[in-house]
């Protein structure tokens, strides 16, 4: 066990520089948030994530942002287990009516102020989704969305980005 | 297949056989379907890998472990309804709840009659019908659902979980039965993420089709659109060309070592292991990062395509494969050996959620779940397809059934699919990456390996070459209610680790 540890004092560390964050997203992000909101979150987001009928690949890009290459956890964006302590929900999936209910009650569950980022192809109207009886198409269509970081699925960067043009734009 | 094996000879007795290797393909009778099931109670060693149906025929996919012939038997369903398998394999229970669900046909003598993917939600009832019919006027809540009832003379108490989970992952309800900290029941309830697949295959060409398989569930993006894929070609009757196959088979390798590394990491972190998890999503992200810069895409999706891939290898990729590979192919031992080394974390997954071999059998239940617990199923080895026809497959097979032989098995398989990929790299046929498709009717079926076990794709193409069905079922399908097996006795908090061990898709169970 010890051995990856030594190793690991030997060298530089895996994880990549700091990223600008994306200027579309900020331009998004200008429109829906309020200045009263911007001043109460400081440099720190908690992050409730919830799948509401993705296929799990936005989920899987999600889970990157953790490991020690994107390393969220350095810009002070962290993942929480209860919408009740979150900042933000990221929400991935066209929304399956099966989950409209829960996706509902967790908007409800999460204090104000809150955001929503809808993260995908399927989060922002369907994708290939779109049309079935099984699906509401689009979080759109259940909770108000303040930013969408568009992919099928979004790169991590892609999602970084997404989240620290969040993260500016509510200093 | 052997023609003599007691499952065609069985068959054969029914009905005209027609063989599409390693395939067989039986229209039955309802005496004989009723037959079947009788024999199938008699005889473990057939096991039932799948049960779907169109608007008015049923159909199941058979498999004798002992003779190694795999069979598709129909059942015509004029009066609306068939004789159910679940009195003879389990496995069939969700199979046919999801059927009567869908597609409005009724299991006759199925004893668990509540909705499965159907939670009241849908605008219509049986969606996949012919004729589908409106809601009850009184629509169900997303909430009621009928949970088993327990008889206890000790007081258990309830804890429901989900379908929002406190991780990033996928939705799906638990309602654990418990005494004190001892988990008496699990009880699943899944559906949530159910979004009509099935109904959306319909009318697509193979191509768009392929779009849509990808993203049954992501994390098996190149195995669904492989098994989509191979069905199609078995059903118009073509081939993929050499290099297509080869380069479906580098992709399905990275893929199926991307998330074994992921859970690895996954399983350790639920033991309160985070090292092994920093170590093994390093591992993981070289490796989507060498993945996205060869093909184009981190999780490989919309690459297959029915006929060939839609990618090909330069030059340069090959060589910056074969140096991830190389080394990968340094670190694998050195992940094992950490794990080895780690006597706490050995002690939370050795012994814990032990799932019998009897029972995996009994459900058929793939992958390393089943490779865990003494079936040494493999689609690659059992039903071999190209490239895998050409290649030595080892295949790790552990006896324990507990959570530390399930991580074992994928210890074991990161070093075994990176020896694949660097023999296909080594011999990679040079020549075209795709065929046209003839535009022809047609029904196929294709067995292929995915990380998590095999994935069965069953396709029927009508005369325009469109898709008029397509069946999809996940290794989840049969895996998921093993977890429920698995978890009983153990306390609460082994759950989450038992479950990373299973890691069972919500996405492509629920289609």
């Amino acid at each position: 066990m010890l051995f990856p540890l030594l190793r690991a004092l030997g060298r530089r560390p895996v994880t990549q520089p700091a990223l600008a964050p994306n200027p579309d997203d900020l331009v998004q992000l200008a429109q829906s948030l309020q200045e009263r909101a911007r001043a109460r979150l400081g440099r720190s987001l908690a992050i409730r994530q919830v799948d509401a009928g993705s296929c799990n690949g936005c989920e899987l890009e999600i889970h990157a942002l953790n490991n020690a290459v994107y390393a969220l956890e350095r810009f002070g964006i962290r993942f929480v287990a209860s919408p009740r302590h979150a900042d933000v929900l990221l929400v991935t999936g066209p929304v399956t009516v099966n989950m409209r209910e829960a996706l509902l009650r967790t908007y409800e569950a999460t204090p104000s102020p809150k955001w929503v980022v809808a993260v995908g192809a399927c989060a922002l109207d369907g994708g290939v989704f779109a049309g079935s009886y099984a699906v509401v198409g689009g979080v759109g269509q259940v909770i108000p969305v303040d930013l969408v970081i568009p992919g099928c699925p979004p790169t991590p960067r892609r999602l970084l980005e997404g989240l620290l043009a969040l993260l500016e734009t509510a200093k | 297949m052997e023609s003599s094996s007691p499952l065609m000879v069985f068959l054969a007795e029914k009905a005209p056989v027609f063989l599409q290797a390693p395939w067989a393909f039986v229209r039955l009778t309802r005496p004989g379907w009723c037959e079947l099931i009788a024999r199938l109670d008699t005889t473990p060693a057939w096991a039932l890998l799948a049960l779907w149906a169109e608007p008015k025929d049923v159909h199941a996919a058979l498999y004798d472990e002992e003779s190694g012939a795999f069979a598709l038997v129909a059942l015509a369903c004029p009066e609306g309804s068939f004789p159910s398998f679940s009195g003879a394999r389990p496995g069939a229970v969700r199979f046919e709840r999801a059927i009567q669900d869908l597609v409005g046909l009724r299991a006759e003598g199925l004893e668990d009659q509540r909705p499965w993917l159907d939670h009241g939600q849908f605008p219509v009832r049986h969606p996949l019908a012919a004729s589908p019919e409106d809601q009850p006027p009184v629509p169900r809540a997303a909430t009621d659902y009928a949970f088993l009832p327990t008889q206890s003379n000790v007081v258990l108490h309830q804890i429901p979980v989900g379908p929002v989970h406190a991780g990033i992952i996928e939705p799906g309800h638990f309602r654990f039965h418990a005494n004190g900290e001892t988990v008496v029941r699990l009880e699943a309830r899944l559906g949530y993420v159910h979004k009509g697949v099935e109904k959306l295959f319909e009318g697509k060409t193979p191509a768009e089709g392929a779009r849509l398989a990808c993203r049954i569930s992501g994390d098996s993006a190149v195995a669904h659109a492989v098994a989509f894929a191979r069905s199609v070609e078995s059903a118009v009757g073509v081939e993929a060309p050499p290099r297509a196959h080869a380069l479906r088979g580098i992709m399905a390798e990275v893929e199926r070592i991307a998330n074994h590394l992921g859970d690895v990491g996954a399983i350790g972190n639920d033991a309160a292991f985070a090292f092994l998890l920093a170590v093994c999503g390093v591992e993981r992200e070289r490796t989507l990062e060498v993945a996205g810069a060869c093909f184009g895409h981190r999780l490989m999706m919309d690459t297959v395509v029915p006929g060939g891939v839609t990618v090909d290898l330069a030059p340069e990729s090959i060589e910056r494969l074969r140096a991830w590979a190389a080394r990968l192919s340094h670190e694998a031992p050195r992940l094992e050996s950490l794990y080895d080394s780690t006597s706490s974390l050995l002690e939370r997954t050795m012994t814990t959620g032990v799932v019998s071999a009897a029972l995996v059998h009994r459900f058929a239940a793939g992958g390393y779940v089943g490779r865990a617990s003494a079936r040494g199923f493999d689609a690659r080895t059992a039903a071999p397809y190209p490239p895998y026809t050409d290649l030595d497959v080892t295949v790790p097979v552990f006896s324990e059934g507990d959570v530390d032989a399930r991580m074992r098995v994928r210890l074991r398989e990161i070093p075994a699919s990176l020896n694949l990929i660097t023999a296909l790299l080594d011999s990679l046929p040079e020549g075209p990456t795709g065929v046209p498709l003839p535009t022809r009717a047609g029904e196929g079926v294709a067995l292929v390996e995915g990380f998590r076990g095999e994935i069965l794709t069953w396709t029927r193409l009508g005369a325009d070459g469109r898709i008029k069905r397509c069946h999809p079922r996940d290794p989840s399908g049969l895996q998921w209610p093993l977890l429920e097996a698995a978890i009983e006795g153990n306390i609460v908090a082994d759950f989450p680790l038992c479950n990373k061990s299973f890691n069972g898709s919500y996405s492509g169970h629920d289609l």
